[in-house]
């Protein structure tokens, strides 16, 4: 309903300003003489005869009619444009959530890096101790590499996320150590819902380098 | 005898190639394709170039310097060529290719496996190498011959942003065949749009972009998402690059190529040598 009625409004928005400036030409020239409702098409310039329809409408008046019919053209392009820019961005979007449940912490061992939520949301869980607090808890590892945008591989017997793109390595905490990529992992807020379930908002996102991995929404304290 | 003697001899004389060359010149059919008859003047070979909506966008009168291939090195010329190349396999291969997450790779392999002349994919991404290998050194030329100049200057930016539409036509085509290499090409490749000023949303200004508490630009409302149509290379990604790649950028490499060559003509043709 709501996109019907947006729709429907892009549209007048559009034709409106199109009538307004159709019409608005239209009066002006057959007020001026230069068009007449019989058809019949008069030479403004050169006749006596036309001389006397100018007179209808001084020439002055007939700019500022101008004036407006351009104005309203102007508005239609301008209301087209943003309308076909609005095109490219669809209201519904068939990827999955930013915001999910990750089962329970409990689930989750020690020093693990559960790899379930990799493939469909792009997040690692991690259960390991902060590296600025110390605290124990678990957090929201973005599998983005932070050097141009690949999936790194989490090596079990290295211990360490590994991307195949250009050979950034990060520890499990998601601090960068070799490779070409300038910063840490990125992590998102995680907290705890009332059913007792991990939840991972992705649409906040913490760096290390900002110092926005002291903010406690980045950090799960189990 | 004599009669039937002259009549054989008029009918062989109306047989000659001359005559039937003429009589063809003068049907009605030629004359309304063609306008001037053979072009033996200076003045009729004037008329079949403006007359021509092909050979209007060419010079009427071309430079001995200008066909020379130590001064051109043809590159403009091949450059064209490759593209009419790259449009005729690229709307061959349109019949097989469906650009949709289930088909696209296995369809690429038909191509190379299952269809008849299996080097078509082959022709359009090697004809797709070497055109932007032409453009460069088309460039290059005009550059070291200081083609630039005035009167030139304009066609010259003209040129450039044929560079970057074909630049564009290029990556927009590396998605299509959707492997790995692809994906991850144009994921890295996509994540520089992230950092457009105010329109990408780690770019600089994106933050100032608000609403009270609300930011508008975030990875679902900026300059990526709308060439990816997705918050990742997906899907939508895929069928915005088959558009763009397709549709969209030939369309606009192919008007800015007939202002491109319409220039050199009205700019004094090729630009001799310095």
């Amino acid at each position: 309903m709501l996109s019907v009625l947006s729709a429907m409004a892009t549209a007048a928005a559009v034709l409106l300003p199109v009538v307004i400036f159709i019409v608005v030409i239209s009066i002006a020239m057959v007020k001026r003489g230069e068009i007449s409702m019989q058809g019949e098409v008069h030479e403004v310039a050169a006749t006596p005869v036309a001389g006397k329809a100018a007179a209808a409408i001084p020439r002055r008046a007939f700019f500022s009619w101008m004036g407006v019919a351009w104005t309203a053209f102007t508005a239609s392009m301008v209301a087209t444009a943003s309308a076909t820019g609005r095109f490219m961005f669809p209201n519904v979007l068939f990827e999955p959530p930013a915001t999910f449940k990750a089962g329970t912490p409990d689930e989750i061992q020690e020093g693990q890096v559960d790899e379930r939520f990799k493939q469909k949301f792009g997040v690692w869980l991690v259960k390991d101790i902060d590296i600025q607090t110390g605290a124990h808890g678990i957090y929201a590892l973005s599998t983005v590499c932070t050097h141009l945008g690949c999936t790194p591989d989490w090596l079990p017997a290295a211990q360490k996320f590994k991307c195949p793109c250009h050979g950034s390595g990060y520890y499990r905490n998601g601090i960068n150590f070799e490779g070409p990529t300038p910063r840490p992992l990125e992590r998102y807020a995680i907290s705890l819902a009332e059913d007792g379930q991990i939840l991972v908002d992705k649409n906040a996102k913490f760096q290390y380098e900002k110092g926005q991995w002291a903010d406690p929404r980045s950090f799960l304290k189990v | 005898m004599a009669k039937i003697i002259q009549t054989i001899k008029n009918l062989f004389q109306s047989v000659s190639p001359a005559k039937i060359g003429q009589s063809i010149q003068e049907t009605q059919l030629y004359r309304s394709i063609f306008r001037v008859g053979v072009p033996d003047t200076d003045r009729k070979r004037m008329l079949v170039m403006l007359g021509s909506v092909f050979l209007h966008l060419h010079p009427v009168k071309v430079r001995k310097s200008g066909i020379r291939m130590r001064y051109t090195w043809c590159m403009g010329g091949i450059t064209f060529f490759l593209f009419l190349v790259l449009t005729f396999t690229g709307l061959l291969l349109m019949f097989y290719y469906r650009p949709t997450l289930d088909y696209a790779y296995v369809d690429i392999i038909d191509l190379r496996e299952q269809v008849p002349l299996g080097i078509m994919r082959e022709i359009h991404r090697w004809g797709a190498h070497a055109m932007v290998i032409a453009v460069w050194l088309h460039m290059f030329r005009v550059f070291m011959t200081g083609s630039y100049k005035p009167p030139r200057e304009f066609n010259w930016n003209v040129g450039v942003i044929l560079l970057v539409l074909t630049l564009l036509l290029s990556f927009t085509g590396y998605l299509l065949p959707w492997d790995q290499l692809a994906m991850w090409a144009i994921t890295v490749g996509s994540n520089m749009a992230r950092a457009t000023p105010f329109a990408g949303h780690e770019g600089p200004g994106a933050a100032l972009v608000r609403l009270g508490d609300i930011t508008l630009v975030n990875n679902a409302s900026d300059a990526r998402f709308a060439l990816l149509g997705g918050r990742f290379v997906g899907e939508g990604a895929l069928l915005r690059f088959y558009v763009l790649h397709c549709v969209g950028l030939p369309l606009v490499a192919g008007f800015l190529m007939a202002i491109h060559f319409w220039r050199i003509r009205r700019d004094g043709g090729i630009s001799g040598p310095l």
